[in-house]
């Protein structure tokens, strides 16, 4: 059973207005906002919408997952023609694995800036950006 | 086909304001459970742009371990987020 998308004009269109909205909600923010939860919460906001860009980039029009599953193969014989033809309805398989990647390495950054937050207020008691003034001059 | 397009449309509005309610929303307790909610609707998205693997990664780790983490940070320091005071005086120096 092939499950295979619509056709994307409009909505591809949709998917990077989309995309683009939600990193400038994130960016918005990581850089007002003064509480320093609230600032991890716009990094990962950002980082959602920076993952929804790279996959909607990597879409081709009504594409096919990028798995030589036994039911697309069927009894085909696997010789290079056919596998270059099989390919041909496949989504792009790259921005997939860089987003994998990228949502792993995702959650260590906002673990590591967590455990930051918490350091800091167990040292100053508070997590206004503002009253933390150590470095400051 | 028109109802696809439908749904498609209702998931991406949204995220949207559901980024704009995590961003705003002064209880931080919410606004985490609001990324755990963007979190939800970018695996329906994955799987409907043909990326089963990236969506179920996100799944289990934007949605559960990202909100665990959070929650875990709120316990260990302070639930609300501060109301922004005007400055009283200029700061100037």
């Amino acid at each position: 059973m092939e499950f295979k998308l619509f056709d994307l004009s409009i909505v591809e269109y949709a998917f990077f207005i989309t995309a683009v909205l939600i990193i400038l909600i994130g960016l918005y923010g990581a850089l007002v906002k003064k509480t320093l939860i609230k600032i991890v919460i716009g990094l990962s906001v950002l980082d959602a919408g920076i993952n929804l860009l790279l996959i909607s980039v990597g879409y081709v029009k009504s594409g096919t997952a990028p798995i030589f599953s036994p039911a697309l193969i069927k009894d085909m014989p696997l010789t290079l023609e056919n596998i270059k033809k099989l390919s041909e309805g496949m989504v792009d398989p790259v921005p997939q694995a860089l987003v994998l990647t990228a949502i792993v390495i995702g959650f260590g950054v906002t673990a590591v800036a967590l455990s930051l937050v918490i350091r800091l207020y167990r040292h100053h008691h508070t997590l206004n950006i503002d009253e933390i003034k150590n470095l400051k001059w | 086909m028109i109802i696809y397009i439908i749904l498609l449309l209702f998931l991406l509005l949204l995220m949207i304001g559901t980024a704009i309610y995590s961003i705003v929303q002064r209880d931080l307790l919410y606004a985490v459970i609001g990324t755990g909610v963007i979190s939800l609707i970018l695996s329906i998205l994955f799987l409907f742009l043909q990326a089963p693997d990236v969506a179920l990664t996100e799944a289990a780790i934007g949605v559960a371990l990202t909100t665990i983490v959070f929650i875990i940070t709120i316990r260990n320091t302070v639930r609300f987020e501060e109301e922004p005071k005007r400055p009283s005086k200029p700061a100037s120096k």
